[in-house]
């Protein structure tokens, strides 16, 4: 029983950290500030999720665990309405999503 | 063992978004860098409670949360109301 929560709990922490790391690397290579809100979407929600789970399955059933499903519905709750609430700000302003056939160039806001 | 490795890659994470902080042309990039980058402090009082055996740094991953949430929410309300921050507009970044 205890080898099985090492093992859940270690596959858990490696998923969730394989997981940020994809998000940062798509938050510096994407091109467009619209394309980075999604790899910023993956660290908040699923590769701090599946840390938060990893350390729930090591902590068992007690007061710890509370804490920290308080912690990872928190933040899947608020994360996506932060990215959202950045998302209509930038729009405001005038950045339009980059579309297919856009020129290249990294960002230039498209004159429309 | 596996907690001092998942520190250490949510280390390098906060390593790499910082690095679209810095690179970021608008602001709304730093903005997004900052919003993981504050995700992933949590994870990381989180982390670091359980290495150490202190589950009071729960408390303190929780409050945090809380803070990075509203801290995003009022520097994107900031950067939206200020007439001089906004890119698009012309050919300037609008950095801050």
């Amino acid at each position: 029983m205890d080898l099985l929560v090492d093992i859940l709990s270690g596959m858990l922490l490696a998923g969730g950290s394989i997981l940020a790391l994809i998000g940062a690397v798509g938050i510096i290579r994407l091109p467009d500030v619209f394309a980075r809100m999604h790899a910023g979407g993956i660290i908040d929600t699923m590769g701090a999720g599946m840390i938060l789970a990893g350390l729930m399955v090591q902590s068992g059933f007690t007061l710890v665990t509370v804490k920290l499903f308080l912690i990872f519905a928190f933040l899947f709750y608020t994360t996506p309405t932060a990215t959202h609430a950045l998302a209509q700000a930038a729009l405001k302003s005038g950045l339009t999503p980059k579309i297919q056939g856009d020129s290249d160039e990294e960002d230039v806001p498209s004159k429309i | 063992m596996m907690l001092a490795a998942t520190t250490a890659a949510v280390l390098v994470t906060m390593a790499l978004a910082l690095v679209r902080a810095l690179m970021g042309p608008t602001v709304y990039d730093r903005i997004v860098s900052v919003n993981a980058f504050g995700t992933l402090t949590v994870v990381l009082i989180a982390v670091h409670g359980f290495l150490t055996g202190r589950p009071e740094f729960l408390d303190i991953a929780l409050a945090y949360a809380l803070i990075t949430f509203i801290g995003v929410i009022a520097v994107t309300k900031y950067v939206t109301m200020t007439p001089g921050m906004r890119p698009g507009r012309g050919d300037d970044k609008g950095d801050l």
